[in-house]
């Protein structure tokens, strides 16, 4: 049997055990697929966080659908498939913010009418809300990162995060509250 | 940011919440069963509510059994890709499954306008029996739809909407084979727009329910 088959044979195993509800096998195969899916997923992201972002959320998914799974098919292209989507929803994601932004090299420039200037003082506040989000407490940022900027689930950012759902409201809540009070304070 | 610690901090918090989970049955296996409630319901429907005797003499037109054997193939086989396309490693190809039956369907039902072309009679071009397909057409398909979607679901399929694309185009089939069981004439031209309307309602329908559930899905409202 080649090496390749071998694999694909022990991961199929592996997860059928999973399934099953042995955990170490389960883990043992989580690891096992990183490398896998990172290759997958590496070509597509060039940015290296992004990339393991990706790859956390295809993780995610096959914990999600893992009963899907049918032990008698092989395991790479049910695996591919994931990767591949979850790769896809990612690109479009980012494809979707980076619309939002725009590069214009002539946005130094003030005008005399002053309500030409209101995009500029938009800008500045999108700027001031990036530092604001830096003074958040730790368990605050990390609700708002995982909900707001991945737009992850809630389901998805408690298994990521290890924090409750419960524990993620209150603390995106808080964030919002702050970063409110921290933005109209600064304008003020 | 994301590191490669996160990811094993994650696959550590994956593994210790790992429950033993029940595989889904093979999805040919679990559209037959599907199927065979919906016959077993829409069987008893037509023999208790429809006009049989009515549905013999029109079954002697050959056209009949083409246009009763395309809503019913276009029926079974798009709900059985339906249920191929919600798991991951399945072809898209499935989709392509119901489209020669589809396309009998149309044909049939085409061929039918083009022998009883719409009458303009002193009411205008008449819509009355029309309507009443329409409703008949929804009527049958949101109950179906709505138990398809509910097993459907079970796969969480990453792509819903061509699943749920392809589960609309099965209700709606087989809710146009049951309803040549209760339509004493052949199907004219206004008949027809009216069923690719009705039709065209339910797959979207399903499709725009299944995008508002996966996007609720990814972003929660907080």
């Amino acid at each position: 049997m080649s090496d390749a088959a071998a694999t694909e044979r022990l991961w199929s195993e592996l997860m059928a055990a999973a399934q099953d509800g042995d955990r170490a096998a389960y883990e043992r195969l989580l690891r096992a697929i990183v490398p896998f899916v990172r290759a997958l997923v590496l070509p597509q992201h060039r940015a290296g966080d992004r990339a393991e972002e990706v790859v956390q959320d295809v993780l995610l998914t096959i914990h999600r659908v893992r009963h899907t799974y049918d032990p008698a098919r092989p395991i790479r292209p049910w695996l591919a498939a994931i990767a591949r989507r979850r790769s896809i929803d990612a690109l479009r994601r980012h494809g979707r913010s980076a619309a939002h932004e725009v590069f214009d090299e002539t946005a130094y420039e003030t005008f005399a009418d002053p309500r030409a200037n209101r995009s500029l003082e938009v800008s500045a506040a999108t700027e001031g809300l990036s530092e604001a989000i830096a003074t958040l407490s730790p368990p605050q940022r990390e609700a708002i990162e995982l909900l707001k900027l991945r737009e992850l689930s809630l389901a998805e950012a408690s298994s990521l995060s290890g924090k409750s759902v419960a524990a993620l409201k209150v603390n995106v809540h808080r964030a919002i509250k702050a970063l409110r009070r921290r933005l109209q304070g600064g304008e003020e | 940011m994301s590191s490669g610690s996160d990811t094993d901090r994650l696959i550590g918090r994956l593994a210790a919440s790992a429950e033993p989970v029940r595989r889904l049955r093979p999805p040919l296996l679990r559209a037959a069963l599907w199927l065979a409630a919906v016959a077993a319901a829409v069987s008893a429907a037509i023999l208790i509510f429809a006009d049989l005797h009515v549905f013999a003499v029109r079954a002697a037109n050959p056209k009949l059994a083409l246009e009763l054997t395309g809503t019913l193939l276009t029926g079974i086989l798009a709900v059985i890709a339906a249920f191929e396309l919600s798991l991951p490693d399945r072809s898209r190809a499935w989709a392509l499954l119901p489209l020669p039956s589809l396309a009998l369907w149309i044909a049939a039902s085409g061929y039918s306008c083009w022998r009883h072309w719409l009458v303009h009679g002193p009411d205008g071009w008449a819509i009355g029996e029309s309507a009443n397909c329409f409703r008949f057409i929804l009527g049958v398909s949101v109950p179906l739809a709505a138990s398809l979607v509910v097993v459907l679901r079970r796969a969480a399929p990453l792509a819903p909407v061509p699943v749920a694309a392809m589960g609309g185009l099965g209700v709606a089939g087989i809710a146009a084979f049951a309803l040549q069981f209760f339509h004493p004439f052949d199907v004219t031209f206004m008949d027809l727009g009216v069923h690719a309307v009705a039709v065209a309602i339910v797959v979207a329908s399903v499709a725009a329910f299944e995008r508002t559930a996966e996007r609720r899905r990814r972003r929660p409202s907080l």
